[in-house]
């Protein structure tokens, strides 16, 4: 073939530069998406517990739209579709203060509250009501029940596919690439459009995705481990 | 927005077909379909790979499926896309290309499920094989993979999806299907991205929505079934 590898081209001055730019992008992404996405998570976990059939249908209509649509939609959307509601003048501003992160940071926090509530919903499900009753009967408040007896169960239960989905995410903010945010896969194909290393520039980026989602998997297992509910 | 739909359905349907190449949402399901057919036996071999004796051909599984799991889908197509043409010497199309990388990535996935399914089996199932005197291949493809692989439809059919909704990656590397086609249209249109895709997000709503509840039906039936209890359709 022919082809001479030469890793130290795309890892020195500007190439480097660049795809140093691309990890902290692809990491400001996901940080701030995982945080956003598991508060609305919890929220939407809330709102769904209380008896009453149109915000339960609201949040159920959220959950169901992210989780039948391609996460690439959902960006597409976002990015294209939003910003026609907004007034010119907000649209130049957000343009001149990089709004793809933004668009791309709420899009997966969306998606990802959908699933993560999902998650939580299905470990809320799996403690019998018997627990909640039992903890009434020997005088706890419903909240104070919540509280001690079911929650400190529940997250237990909801931790692998919490888990599951933050390596879900990780791997999702590439997609964030298709609509112009300079995050590792899009500087990757920068790198190899300019200096034609197919190679060095797409095995450098898979190498750093391996490394963090390895790292996140090991996390994972032991956490997994660490809080696994003994009792049922 | 009706205008929009009124316009453009058949480029929706079928891309330029009669005319040019096909595409849209006809080109995302037999992307979808063919990548489920040929991930299938691949996942069915990783599947026992990864569920008999430890050994060298256990490791590889096992060291492939973490390794295909810890990689965006987008960084194997692009490796699939541009990589691959280099390294066989000439080019493919950007179809084949998102088909081989979908097909990578869900041997992965959906091996893990049919491991469930085969891990979920009794013991007794293989022992009974065993006393009948069965050697290990048509244990494992009478006894072991025909009930292994019933209980696991569900999780089969909600892989579908799940392709489903990846193929729409192939619109970063112009494969003429749903996504790439609504792309289109909008750099046509300019002005109405929000119906756009608005209408593209719909599209695959109903398709996926319908096939998730199809997978919810399937698991109640199965399950009925492998509790032993018989099922009467309600007649009114």
């Amino acid at each position: 073939m022919g082809y001479q590898f030469d890793f130290g081209r795309v890892l020195q001055g500007e190439y480097l530069q660049l795809i140093l730019e691309g990890l902290q992008a692809t990491m400001v992404v996901f940080v701030f998406s995982w945080i956003i996405g598991l508060v609305l998570a919890v929220a939407l976990t809330v709102v769904r517990a209380i008896e009453f059939k149109p915000t339960q249908f609201l949040v159920a209509a959220f959950v169901e739209y992210h989780r039948n649509v391609p996460m690439l939609i959902q960006l597409f959307v976002w990015y294209f579709g939003f910003a026609v509601i907004l007034p010119d003048s907000v649209n130049d501003y957000l343009n001149d203060v990089g709004a793809e992160i933004g668009y791309a940071i709420v899009a997966l926090a969306l998606n990802k509250a959908a699933y993560m509530s999902e998650d939580f919903r299905s470990g809320l499900r799996s403690i019998h009501p018997a627990q909640m009753e039992a903890a009434r009967s020997i005088g706890l408040t419903y909240l104070g029940a919540m509280c001690w007896v079911i929650l400190p169960q529940a997250w237990r239960l909801a931790l692998p596919a919490l888990l599951g989905q933050t390596l879900i995410l990780f791997k999702g903010t590439s997609l964030a690439a298709a609509i112009g945010v300079a995050e590792l896969s899009y500087q990757a194909r920068y790198i190899e459009e300019q200096s034609f290393r197919i190679f060095e520039a797409y095995g450098i980026a898979t190498a750093i995705y391996m490394i963090i989602s390895f790292a996140i998997m090991w996390l994972s297992s032991i956490l997994s481990k660490r809080y696994e509910l003994r009792v049922k | 927005m009706l205008e929009i739909i009124q316009e453009y359905w058949l480029l929706l349907l079928i891309g330029e077909y009669p005319h040019g190449k096909l595409g849209g949402l006809a080109m995302t399901l037999i992307i979808s379909f063919v990548s489920l057919i040929v991930t299938f036996p691949c996942a069915v071999l990783i599947a026992l790979a990864r569920t008999g004796k430890p050994g060298i051909i256990q490791t590889i599984a096992n060291g492939f499926v973490h390794s295909v799991r810890a990689i965006p889908l987008l960084m194997l197509i692009f490796w699939a896309y541009f990589a691959l043409p280099m390294i066989i010497g000439f080019p493919i199309d950007a179809v084949f290309t998102l088909i081989v990388a979908i097909v990578i990535y869900q041997t992965a996935y959906l091996g893990e499920i049919i491991a469930a399914g085969i891990v979920g089996l009794p013991k007794g199932q293989r022992e009974a094989a065993a006393a009948l005197g069965l050697g290990y291949i048509p244990t494992t493809f009478k006894v072991i993979l025909p009930q292994a692989i019933f209980n696991v439809i569900p999780g089969i059919v909600n892989q579908l999806t799940t392709i489903i909704k990846e193929s729409s990656l192939g619109s970063i590397i112009a494969v003429s299907e749903l996504s790439y086609v609504m792309l289109q249209v909008n750099s046509n249109e300019v002005t109405k991205p929000l119906q756009i895709f608005g209408i593209l997000a719909a599209v695959y709503f109903v398709l996926c929505f319908s096939l998730s509840q199809a997978t919810n039906w399937l698991e109640r039936r199965i399950s009925a079934r492998r509790t032993g209890q018989v099922i009467v359709e309600a007649v009114a």
